[in-house]
């Protein structure tokens, strides 16, 4: 502090000295961690091969994942053999028209089926093939000759429009189209996840809030067997498209795991933390073998605990549960013999000058010193396990990580897959503010 | 009671026996909600494992005795094979590289991510004291999506390798580590930030200069910690999803028999791995927060 000696009115140049080199010290720092750090990411990009990516990212997977996200698509497909013509949600045969109902914009007369797909985009199937009039361009013809599809359309033939030898696409914002030899089909996209409340073959589909409320509560039974909002609770929950009572259990699934995983890790490191903790434990060769047990513990890592149960419980829940378990006891028992450690000697020994043997010791003198940091930890821990459940569940095969990754394989019900991320980022903050909560409670004390 | 003449007449007055008999009806109390509590725990644990155990594909009772099993099945054929051993470690080093490296990458991606939005996010140093909700509310949101779920998404997206990894483990760190070094932020002194802006600097060098130095320690800290918490995710997603030591060793254990030798060497990688980090950044972080 130049400030205290007032007669130099320079610094000494040795002081002079040590600040400048001082301060060039820290600006060479200053300027090296970020080189550091920029050389560590470049040398990362390349050995992750970031060129490579991005020639291999899929941009039309991206945009089918976006779109399923908000809308659906219905199918029109008719087998050119055969004649018939199918329309099904999604293409899946849980979401297709049962025979005598179609979509308000599909309408099948004399062999001649009408596709009105909006804005004055309008798709005929007939006996010669099939037309596609497209608002702003015209009419594009298909007709088969000699069992190939030939294309009549104004020149010249815009981009939205790929032909090939035996195959016709046209991409439009209203829907898509395709004319094969075997069959034509054209996809209609509408927003919202469709079916999501009742599915086609319900009798329930296609009725408005208003009207289903008044079926609920005093219109005629439509099952003579049974009550209409039975009726609707149980359609609604064997949904076969969206499956809602198998999600439910698997939530719950999910949940259970974490809350078994992490009660059952507290209750077992809850007296192991004792005989790690210095003051409890005299035994130093004890205490070493318990803190080791601890580091083995957590140096295996779930992941492998999950590997070897997995093997010997079979996949399911109470696998999870116990691969939360052991790992957390590790994690649990360190912070657990750290918070004994910490405490106030001074109530321990008032309780011990009233003559009280040790169990009485840690019950009175211990027990309410560690109790809000332990269960505090504890209820930090049941919200992080929510998460390591859903992972934990796609391996071991349960709760909602197991749907997930089935959904995400199959490549092709991504409504499914918004509905179930949904759901678990939904799942992990109620369990976050459950535990929050919990904590604020039993902690702060209300 | 100093004053007898006003107050509840003598035969109201509580003397020492009530105050007892008052004190044990409320010991009794508590400790009836405590039983009441303990009950309820019981029960839930009960009923919750035997319903895990219903749903799960072997019992807990046929299960324990094979527990040993599989290790030990494993480790005898590895025992067998041990002169293999050494190989198989070189073999899988390169993927438990990938491994370290994608969590690596993925916690400074992340600390970074979470450096500007904690300080965006703290009362006090906020560049736009009107959008800290907004900011708390993007890192909640960050911090609720398990990494998985990112993961699978943008393997579908961008093709299988590390990268997926890296942006969903980075994603959750800076949700995770913004909230955290926004609690440490708020305890900042502000005198260095008012010296500052009195001498006209404006936001960025207010938290550059003014900030910064003071959370260091506490943030490295904080990313120390993540850092081993990601290894362990990056081997989990490795497992799940693709790249790295974890689909290793899910290519091994889908191999089974007389491919045990690798799985050995896998698990013992991981487990050094997972130990060295663990105690070298237990080391730091103690010198980070408790000074040198």
């Amino acid at each position: 502090m130049t400030a205290s000696v007032p007669a130099v009115a320079t610094p000494s140049p040795s002081l002079a000295d040590t600040v400048i080199s001082t301060f060039a010290r820290r600006r060479r720092i200053a300027i090296g961690i970020p080189l550091v750090i920029l050389a560590y990411l470049t040398y990362a990009a390349i050995s992750f091969d970031i060129g490579g990516l991005i020639k291999r990212a899929s941009f039309e997977n991206a945009s089918i994942l976006l779109s399923d996200f908000w809308s659906h698509k219905t199918h029109v497909t008719r087998d050119n053999r055969t004649d018939t013509v199918v329309v099904a949600i999604e293409g899946e045969s849980k979401g297709t028209y049962p025979d005598g109902m179609l979509p308000d914009w599909v309408t099948i007369a004399g062999g001649v089926t009408t596709i009105d797909l909006g804005t004055g985009h309008v798709v005929t199937y007939d006996d010669a093939g099939a037309r596609f009039v497209v608002p702003s361009y015209g009419t594009i013809d298909i007709r088969e000759v000699n069992g190939k599809p030939v294309m009549t359309a104004p020149e010249p033939i815009p981009d939205w429009i790929s032909v090939a030898e035996n195959k016709v696409s046209v991409t439009t914002d209203a829907g898509r189209f395709n004319y094969s030899r075997s069959k034509v089909e054209t996809f209609k996209y509408q927003a919202g996840w469709e079916l999501w409340f009742f599915t086609l073959d319900s009798p329930f589909y296609g009725k408005g809030v208003g009207e289903l409320l008044s079926l609920a509560t005093f219109g005629d039974r439509v099952d003579p067997a049974r009550t209409n909002i039975g009726y609707m609770v149980s359609e609604f929950w064997t949904n076969k498209m969206w499956r809602h009572g198998d999600v439910a259990w698997a939530i719950f699934e999910t949940i259970l795991m974490a809350f078994l995983g992490t009660t059952a890790a507290a209750l077992v490191a809850f007296p192991l933390g004792f005989l790690a903790a210095r003051n409890f434990m005299p035994l130093g060769s004890m205490r070493f073998a318990v803190r080791r047990l601890f580091d083995f513990v957590r140096g295996v890592d779930g992941l492998i605990w999950t590997v070897i149960l997995a093997r010997a419980f079979g996949p399911g829940p109470m696998t999870g549960a116990i691969a939360i378990a052991i790992t957390d006891v590790g994690s649990f028992g360190k912070m657990f013999s750290e918070a004994l450690e910490n405490i106030d000697e001074k109530q321990v020994e008032g309780v011990q000058s009233t003559g009280a043997n040790s169990l009485q010791r840690a019950r009175f003198g211990v027990l309410p010193q560690v109790t809000p940091v332990l269960l505090s930890q504890v209820l930090y821990y049941l919200e992080s396990n929510t998460r390591s459940a859903t992972v934990i569940g796609a391996i071991v095969g349960g709760g909602i990580g197991l749907l997930l990754t089935q959904a995400i394989i199959t490549q092709k019900d991504w409504e499914e897959v918004a509905y179930y991320m949904l759901l678990i980022v939904l799942m992990v903050m109620l369990m976050d503010s459950l535990s929050g909560w919990l904590r604020r409670k039993l902690i702060k004390g209300e | 009671m100093a004053d007898t003449t006003f107050g509840p007449g003598a035969d109201q007055r509580l003397t020492l026996a009530d105050t007892r008999e008052s004190y044990l009806a409320m010991t009794r109390r508590k400790r009836m909600y405590g039983g009441i509590l303990l009950v309820l725990f019981i029960a839930l644990m009960a009923s919750g494992w035997s319903v895990s155990e219903e749903r799960n594909a072997g019992g807990f009772v046929n299960g324990v005795p094979q527990l040993f099993d599989f290790p030990a099945e494993v480790f005898s054929e590895a025992w067998r094979d041990r002169a293999n051993l050494p190989g198989i470690f070189w073999e899988h080093v390169p993927a438990l590289i990938e491994t370290v490296n994608i969590a690596a990458v993925a916690t400074l991606l992340g600390a970074l991510m979470a450096m500007s939005l904690s300080l965006l996010a703290t009362r006090g140093l906020a560049r736009w004291p009107r959008l800290v909700g907004l900011f708390r509310r993007t890192m909640d949101g960050l911090r609720a999506v398990p990494e998985i779920v990112i993961a699978l998404v943008l393997i579908y997206v961008l093709g299988g390798g590390p990268v997926p990894a890296v942006i969903a483990i980075a994603l959750h760190t800076g949700g995770a580590l913004g909230k955290l070094f926004s609690e440490v932020a708020e305890n900042a002194d502000l005198k260095p930030v008012e010296g500052l802006a009195s001498v006209g600097a404006n936001w960025s060098q207010r938290m550059w200069l003014g900030v910064i130095p003071q959370v260091a320690p506490n943030w490295l800290s904080y990313a120390l910690l993540r850092f081993e918490i990601n290894v362990r995710a990056s081997a989990i997603l490795g497992f799940v999803g693709e790249g790295g030591i974890g689909h290793d060793l899910k290519l091994a254990m889908q191999w089974g028999q007389g491919r045990y030798d690798n799985v050995v060497a896998i698990f013992a990688l991981l487990f050094i791995t997972i130990v060295i980090i663990d105690q070298v950044s237990d080391h730091y972080r103690n010198k980070l927060v408790k000074g040198t």
